[in-house]
């Protein structure tokens, strides 16, 4: 018999429909894997009841001839930065430990109401801010992945969205949500060979969603296949009016439109992408990419993206300013740690929980982004990097003009080992090389996995598509997915 | 531009997060190294180049002018470390 | 134009004021939630999740708040934006929930404009000067901290947290208490003209941080320090003097003035550094990113500049020459949008109960309602709001009045009965017997008895003591229990005695 567990959200959501399986033995299986995984640490809280909940609910609806939402019958992690009603909701800090929001993020609240059930909240960077998963106030997520040949270091999942990465390929959920603002979706997507997308800013609301940079941080679904994030995107995209960022548009049908046939569309290939020094293996993958894309019937041209290497310390300004802002309010006056040391007046009291509810990288980020917006240096610094971020926008317009999609690598490397770029700040920023340029100009951009390095580790191919085209994104992931022919899934070992 | 202690340390004031002498210490060779790596934005030419305003182009919204919020006293103090007789209490402020 | 100079030990000093006014957005809801506005809630009961900067929440502002804005400063001519963009002021304080302040620093929506003043009320039309306005702009207000609940905690309330003001930034074209005062109060009768502010300074809505430096005369401008939060027109007036007067004492002394916050202590008519407000201000202003450009359109514009009333200075003109009232009376009719609007229904209806235009029953209107009407209001310490006597019930008495019916005297009397009743003057009239009469008839008996009766008067009158004309009108009248038209009974003795 079939390992429910092994099976897509679209199988799921098929399979219970068709009343192959009920809800409750799906919710029942995952539980199971995710209560057998402590050593992956990917949750913070585990609901299994909620799980349960839904798929009672589920079950019911189908037994009783009810109109069932698009994802009944399907159980879902939950990133720890989604507000969730009744749930403790960290964003993986000491800050807001004990935190129980009184209210549901939109996108929660849509996944909800479409009928998916919570298996539980999962661990991710400390507000999401880092690139492995080891800035989490409650222990590093571990890869289900290992080096092949013996090699027992603990990998990284990727980050920040290191617990809903690491979950989906060890089989604890069928899917998860992601949070994108540098590449928190792809990369660790890259890492454990699995799919995520970014949409285009705007898609998803960020209501109820821990903010870490607002002008980049975008929701997104993340799962083991093309199709099951075309469907999870259309429950959670969708205009909300408490989001002033949020695009009044109709939702598309992706999944119903999807379609590995590339004929008449262009991919672009930055050469800009190519440094002196990429990773061969990487460079490898990326031309058989080119060779599956043109395979499907795309074109395939040069472009130039001239800006590209400014990407990052464009935002390693923009978004830590955004974010030394948004983390103001965690005071200790509303809500989360206050510390209040003997005799302390406000403002020491502020300095005290701050220093105590705050990891290093946050620190480093909150201290990086005041200095940048302080007195004398706002305009070197911060209106600077938007110029720049302007001119990286015109980047992608100009590349547009001569194709419908781009191609290149998701990250520069497999997934690292534990520990490995703890030292160094900058050398962990640098992961998000090829990430962070889509996030600066808004567009969507897809992670799918193509192959397996020479370590036996998964490696990511990034499709980046015009503002608003999800379409065209899913539809090319589509065609390397059917052509890459991935299927390794790591060895259970925990 | 590089900076030294005495900012570090101003930097976390302007941030509240306090500092031991020993952390901010550490942080000057830090902070450092990525507002060097930064600053090489300094190199590109912007003449005649805005700034972002909107990442997708798109105009501000306005809701109408209606109450449909408040009235939720319980929800908005449920999580406050302290709370009194409907208020925050935050320690004596003296003006 | 103003020469007030203070007289230092090196010779006179200028002083030069500028305001920032915070005045309270009129409307139902917050400014980027929708919680309500209304004053006197219990506390944290006017608080969304969205005031109280719970994780994750976002604002979107209140469309109104946007129009009120624009409304004021196309009140004040003032040069609208159509692309603005709020920006967001970081400090920290407990009545702060976000950790900053969402306001508009590069971007305001509303530029350059100016507000006449006029410095002697008897010559509004020739002693006017008009004071310039840099900006408006649209910010959230915080807060309250309250210190005296609780021995070692402050408590607070964000009720007004997220509450719309707008920041009113004067150039500094202030020259003396006097302007400063007359601004500040200009400046709020076009609000509440315009609707955009109900102008309760008591209640907060309207507050001013006075900008003060002294120079001498046309000398370079000197430091300047800060009042905040002053909430009257003569506390702003007293600000400008203690803390003019304080500066050129310390110059004087050989000391600097140090630009600081100053607080102004109305018990010691004293102002006082602020020093725990003072530490080193940075606000790293920056464009908020959870808000959009906030882009104008014409149809928007169009509907903001249809809406405006007539404001103040056009009215005032316009009492004086289309409707004829003295320069003072127009002005002061016109200095408060409640008391313009109750003249105006009173004209209107006192032209219809007497048949005539507006302009021939204005000066009458005027007059009774700044003498009987204020001075009936402030003897029983009322408010124009809450008049016992309505414009319609007034424009009947003056109707009563113009029609004959009653004399100047008789009229007062049927005020008053008026006041304690609330009752309409016709019924008076009628139930009270107070119809002055000018039966001829009548009269002549009157006359002929008072006559009678007081014979060595009249020859004493004829003899000519001319003087005693009065004592014959008075006793007729008193006989006529003066309800007798005061011209006939004159006509009437003087024909009498003649005879």
């Amino acid at each position: 018999m079939t390992n429910l567990t092994d099976l897509t959200v679209a199988e799921i959501r098929d399979g219970f429909r068709a009343g192959d399986f009920s809800a409750r033995e799906v919710a029942e299986g995952f539980n199971a894997n995710v209560a057998a995984a402590k050593a992956l640490n990917a949750f913070i809280v585990e609901t299994p009841e909620k799980a349960l909940a839904a798929a009672d609910a589920a079950d019911k609806a189908k037994a009783v001839g009810e109109t069932l939402g698009a994802l009944a019958g399907v159980p879902i992690g939950m990133k720890d930065l989604f507000c969730t009603e009744g749930v403790q909701t960290t964003a993986a800090s000491h800050m807001l430990e004990g935190f129980v929001p009184t209210y549901e993020s939109t996108v929660s609240g849509k996944l909800w109401a479409a009928g998916a059930g919570m298996l539980g909240k999962l661990n991710l960077d400390q507000f999401a801010m880092g690139s492995s998963n080891e800035t989490s106030y409650f222990g590093n997520v571990i890869s289900p992945w290992k080096r092949g040949g013996g090699d027992n270091a603990a990998l990284a999942p990727g980050g920040s969205s290191g617990g809903s990465s690491s979950a989906i390929s060890a089989r604890l959920c069928p899917a998860a949500t992601g949070t994108d603002t540098g590449g928190s979706i792809r990369q660790p997507a890259a890492f454990t060979g699995i799919s995520g997308i970014k949409p285009t800013y705007g898609r998803c609301s960020r209501w109820g969603i821990v903010a870490f940079a607002s002008s980049l941080d975008q929701a997104g679904p993340m799962a083991r296949t093309v199709r099951d994030n075309a469907l999870l995107l259309e429950v959670m995209a969708g205009f909300d009016p408490k989001d002033s960022t949020s695009l009044d548009l109709a939702v598309p049908q992706w999944e119903a439109n999807l379609s590995s046939d590339l004929r008449g569309k262009t991919v672009g290939i930055p050469k800009e992408y190519r440094p002196d020094g990429l990773n061969a293996e990487i460079a490898a993958l990326w031309d058989k990419g080119i060779a599956w894309l043109k395979d499907a019937g795309a074109n395939v041209v040069e472009v130039s993206l001239p800006h590209t290497k400014y990407a990052l310390p464009t935002y390693y300004i923009i978004a830590p300013a955004e974010a030394s802002s948004n983390l103001a309010r965690y005071d200790g006056v509303r809500y989360g740690q206050r510390d209040l040391p003997d005799g302390a007046g406000l403002q020491d009291m502020y300095a005290a929980t701050r220093a105590a509810g705050f990891g290093p990288e946050v620190k480093r980020r909150i201290m990086i982004g005041t200095y940048v917006l302080s007195a004398g240096f706002y305009d070197a610094y911060y209106t600077q990097a938007q110029k720049v971020r302007a001119l990286i926008a015109r980047d992608f317009d100009r590349a547009f003009e001569q194709c419908d999609l781009l191609l290149t690598p998701t990250a520069p490397s497999a997934a690292f080992t534990l520990g490995e770029k703890q030292a160094d700040p900058l050398a962990m920023y640098l992961n998000d090389v090829f990430t962070v340029p889509a996030s600066l100009a808004g567009l969507p951009a897809m992670s799918v996995p193509g192959g397996l390095d020479s370590q036996g580790l998964p490696l990511g191919l990034q499709i980046i598509g015009k503002a608003l085209d999800e379409q065209t994104v899913l539809n090319a992931g589509l065609a390397i997915e059917e052509r890459a022919g991935f299927v390794a899934r790591p060895d259970k070992w925990w | 531009m590089s900076i030294d202690l005495q900012t570090v340390k101003k930097i976390a004031s302007l941030s509240r997060i306090s500092v031991t002498d020993a952390e901010a210490q550490a942080m000057v060779p830090e902070l450092n190294n990525i507002l060097g790596w930064v600053e090489q934005l300094g190199e590109v030419d912007v003449t005649g180049i805005e700034p972002m305003t909107a990442v997708i182009p798109n105009t501000q919204r306005l809701r109408v002018d209606a109450v449909t919020d408040g009235n939720v006293r319980d929800k908005v103090l449920v999580n406050a470390p302290q709370a009194e007789h409907g208020f925050f209490a935050v320690p004596k402020v003296i003006e | 134009m103003s020469d007030y100079r203070i007289q230092g030990a090196t010779g006179e000093w200028e002083v030069v004021v500028g305001l920032e006014v915070h005045a309270q957005v009129t409307s139902n809801a917050k400014l980027f939630s929708g919680a309500a506005t209304a004053f006197g809630a219990e506390p944290n009961t006017q608080v969304s999740l969205v005031d109280a900067a719970m994780p994750g929440m976002l604002p979107v502002p209140n469309r109104e708040c946007i129009r009120q804005a624009v409304r004021t400063g196309m009140a004040i001519d003032a040069q609208i934006n159509k692309w603005s963009r709020f920006d967001r002021k970081n400090y920290f304080y407990a009545d702060l929930p976000q950790g900053y302040q969402i306001s508009q620093l590069y971007h305001p929506i509303v530029g350059e404009g100016q507000i006449e003043i006029v410095l002697d009320e008897k010559n509004p039309d020739t002693s006017t000067k008009v004071i310039g306005v840099e900006r408006i702009h649209v910010e959230q207000d915080a807060g309250k901290l309250m210190h005296d609940q609780h021995p070692t905690s402050s408590y607070v309330d964000l009720n007004r947290s997220g509450v719309a003001l707008m920041e009113i930034v004067s150039r500094p074209d202030m020259r003396s208490p006097a302007e400063a005062g007359a601004y500040l109060a200009k400046l709020r009768t076009i609000l509440r003209y315009v609707g955009s502010c109900d102008g309760n300074m008591d209640q907060g809505s309207m507050r001013a941080d006075v900008n003060v430096s002294v120079r001498k005369p046309g000398g370079e401008l000197g430091t300047r320090t800060e009042t905040k939060n002053v909430n009257s027109v003569r506390f702003v007036m007293a600000v400008v003097e203690r803390e003019a007067s304080r500066q050129v004492d310390v110059l004087e002394a050989g000391g600097k003035i140090v630009q600081e916050t100053r607080l102004y202590d109305p018990d010691k008519n004293e102002t006082r550094s602020m020093r725990s407000k003072e530490d080193a201000h940075d606000y790293r202003y920056f464009p908020d990113p959870d808000l959009l450009p906030l882009v104008l359109d014409d149809a928007f514009l169009d509907e903001c500049r249809a809406s405006l009333p007539e404001l103040p200075d056009v009215k005032r003109k316009r009492y004086e020459q289309a409707l004829g009232l003295s320069p003072y009376n127009a002005a002061t009719l016109t200095a408060d949008a409640d008391t313009a609007r109750w003249f105006e229904t009173l004209l209107t209806e006192s032209a219809a109960a007497q048949k005539k235009s507006e302009s021939d029953v204005a000066k009458a209107a005027a007059n009774w309602l700044l003498s009987d009407l204020y001075g009936a209001l402030n003897r029983l310490g009322k408010s124009l709001e809450d008049s016992p006597v309505s414009p319609a019930q007034a424009a009947e008495l003056l109707a009563l009045v113009a029609d004959g019916t009653l004399s100047g005297s008789l009229a007062k009397q049927v005020f008053e009965i008026m006041l304690e009743t609330g009752d309409a003057p016709g019924k008076i009239v009628e139930e009270k017997g107070l119809k002055q009469t000018s039966d001829t008839g009548a009269i002549e008996a009157a006359v002929a008895t008072v006559l009678a009766n007081n014979a060595d008067k009249v020859e004493q009158y004829r003899g000519g003591k001319e003087a005693l004309f009065g004592f014959f009108v008075g006793q007729t009248m008193k006989a006529m229990q003066g309800k007798a038209n005061p011209q006939v009974v004159n006509e009437l003795v003087k024909k009498a005695l003649a005879g």
